[in-house]
């Protein structure tokens, strides 16, 4: 079971041809050799003698392995123990792997290699949860030590029909993430006959993300979707379904060649409540769902949330504005009004907005816009608001003079 | 391999003054220069770089260029450190025969981009110091570029530039290919003859202010007759 091999619990191999032994070579060369030992996959095989495989990716870590078998020390403190050391681990102790390490690892404290480039950073994403589904927007500027490397990077990215994640914080990690969490849901769908809950995604998210706290891999990330209620979807549906999220596809970015296009073979569940009327927030196990993953390990639900170096002069807006009864067309100038805001003031945001909604019957995209116009719109507004002042001021002051004579 | 204490964050050298004892810690990584740069038209595809190899003061090379060749509709273009390039497209070359063999065919601009942001992400804690861009023509035959980060994150764009002279050369790729910041212009389609005419401007004046990027341009040209390739002498000092 996906979620199992993830978190790591004791149960017989799947695949038995995927267990590895438990070998002390490495080859850092070879990244095709899907199965080699890391400092993680030494310590997740110990911890379960059934199991050899790491299951979402295979990590090189260049930490105690060549501290101890290469003779060039990488600037880090020496580890005097052999990797020997590890195989006499307690395999009752589902610990963590830094407790079964005989000495502290560099890791957790600073990068093992130093890197000579920056990875990208910086940005504006917020999602909020109201009565007509999900609002999920983000900017579109990723930079890279005071570089814009990339004025068009989507931040929102489609994880299956029903769900859509945020990303912020390393672009890599969150890309990659995203891909390995879209693979593990479909994995998780074709084996239960139903899509995992929001709740779900985010904890098997967070839980695949817990082996590498205390590393530099930084992943913070909301997850908007629609939990439907599955055994239901045997009701006609009546309304037409206009923008459905396979046409969206085509436009959504084909570089996330995830199973995020397999879902839709099943039928988009449709939640028993109708949209249309004001439903209670946090009706069950139906309903729009948001919630906050960071690879700290922190899971929040709840139903508004901002993230990136321009989230607080989003909060600000939206913390106003968003109320649970609002239209769609409402939440969605809110949002955008959010982002451009952020992107005003700070600097490591900008560029384009990006909006998806999510509602019983997927998510949609909005078509990307560019802020400049706005800018230009807004200049436009202030520009006449200044010249009205001044004309007003001139007929007081004219006003003025003809009663004072 | 002189350590990278010397070296700031995009590889230039930094301490020109003794500035006190400090420590040298051995490092992995050097870094190599060169600039890299592709371009997708509608119906081509274009790969230039520079052919300087060096490291600090020194010029190791004069004709070591920076693209190699996938496959007959795929070239990669790899710069910063040799010794990951190097490896790094040992493997990729790897990988592709493994496709081959085992799909009986070969693998699209798409699935390479796809495949090199796992390969890159799988030395996420120990990267392979290369910026990678591949150009190439995709199932349609429409130029396509994908841009990669040391770490794996990539994504689809009509025109990048990596490497050392790349935060020279991409705002005016921005202005001159992408008609950004210029109002009321007609945005004619890029025709091969004029791309290839403005990457070579662009190398020349990268070459004027870059110490690391000069000696020659390369440029595979990829169309659908096949790769073509232009060598162009750049300035030498």
């Amino acid at each position: 079971m996906a979620l199992q091999d993830v978190c790591g619990l004791q149960t017989p191999p799947l695949f038995p041809q995927w267990s590895a032994p438990l070998s002390q070579s490495f080859m850092p060369e070879d990244s095709t050799h899907l199965f080699g030992e890391g400092i993680h996959g030494e310590a997740f095989s110990t911890r379960l003698p059934g199991r050899g495989a790491l299951s979402p990716l295979e990590f090189y870590m260049p930490i105690a392995e060549y501290l101890t078998q290469s003779p060039i020390n990488f600037g880090q403190i020496s580890l005097s123990s052999a990797p020997t050391n590890l195989l006499k681990i307690d395999h009752q102790h589902p610990s963590l792997p830094s407790i079964s390490l005989p000495s502290p690892t560099p890791y957790s404290i600073s990068p093992s290699v130093p890197l000579p480039f920056t990875l990208s950073h910086g940005t504006t994403t917020l999602g909020f949860a109201f009565q007509g589904g999900v609002i999920a927007a983000a900017d579109t500027r990723s930079s890279c030590s005071g570089k814009v490397a990339c004025p068009a990077s989507p931040k929102v990215l489609p994880i299956h029909s029903h769900l859509v994640g945020t990303t912020s914080g390393t672009s890599a990690d969150c890309a990659l993430w995203k891909r390995i969490l879209a693979r593990e849901l479909r994995l998780y769908q074709l084996r239960h006959r139903r899509r995992l809950s929001t709740g779900g995604a985010a904890k098997l998210l967070s839980h695949m993300l817990h082996p590498f706290k205390g590393t530099e891999l930084c992943v913070a990330a909301t997850l908007c979707g629609w939990d439907g209620d599955e055994e239901k979807d045997e009701q006609p549906i009546t309304e037409k379904y206009a923008n459905t999220p396979t046409t969206q596809l085509a436009a959504s970015d084909s570089c996330i060649q995830s199973a995020a296009t397999q879902p839709f073979i099943a039928a988009p569940a449709v939640c028993k409540s109708p949209t249309q009327q004001v439903v209670k927030p946090r009706s069950g196990i139906c309903g729009p769902r948001v919630v906050y993953v960071c690879s700290d390990g922190l899971r929040l639900q709840g139903e508004l949330f901002s993230v990136g170096s321009g989230s607080p002069y989003a909060y600000s807006i939206l913390d106003s504005s968003v109320y649970w009864g609002m239209s769609v067309q409402e939440a969605a100038s809110v949002a955008r009004e959010a982002v451009y805001r952020a992107t005003y003031r700070d600097a490591y945001s900008g560029n384009n907005v990006d909006l998806y909604h999510v509602t019983a019957k997927g998510w949609r995209r909005r078509e990307r816009e560019n802020l400049k116009e706005e800018y230009y719109r807004e200049k436009e507004r202030e520009r006449k608001r200044v010249a009205e002042r001044k004309t007003e001021k001139i007929a007081i002051l004219k006003c003025d003079d003809r009663d004072i004579v | 391999m002189i350590s990278s204490q010397a070296y700031g964050d995009n590889g230039k050298m930094k301490e020109y003054h003794y500035s006190g004892p400090v420590e040298h810690k051995f490092s992995p990584y050097a870094f190599n220069g060169g600039t890299v740069l592709a371009v997708a038209g509608e119906d081509f595809a274009l790969v230039a770089s520079d052919t300087r190899l060096s490291e600090g003061y020194s010029i190791h090379s004069r004709d070591s260029p920076k693209c190699y060749k996938l496959t007959d509709t795929t070239v990669i273009g790899c710069s910063g450190f040799h010794g990951d390039c190097l490896t790094l497209t040992k493997i990729i070359e790897a990988r592709l025969k493994m496709y081959k063999h085992s799909n009986n065919k070969s693998m699209t601009s798409g699935a390479i981009a796809a495949m090199l942001s796992t390969i890159l992400y799988g030395r996420r804690f120990f990267p392979y110091y290369v910026y990678n861009i591949i150009g190439g023509l995709d199932e349609e035959g429409r130029g396509a570029v994908y841009s990669f980060d040391p770490v794996g994150s990539y994504q689809r764009d009509s025109y990048k530039a990596g490497g050392s002279a790349s935060a020279m050369l991409q705002p005016l790729l921005d202005n001159q290919i992408g008609f950004k910041n210029m109002e009321n212009v007609e945005q004619l389609p890029l025709t091969l003859e004029k791309a290839v005419q403005l990457v070579k401007d662009v190398f020349i004046s990268a070459a004027e202010r870059d110490v690391y990027t000069g000696d020659a341009l390369k440029i595979c040209i990829i169309t659908k007759e096949g790769i073509r390739e232009e060598l162009v002498p750049l300035r030498k000092d």
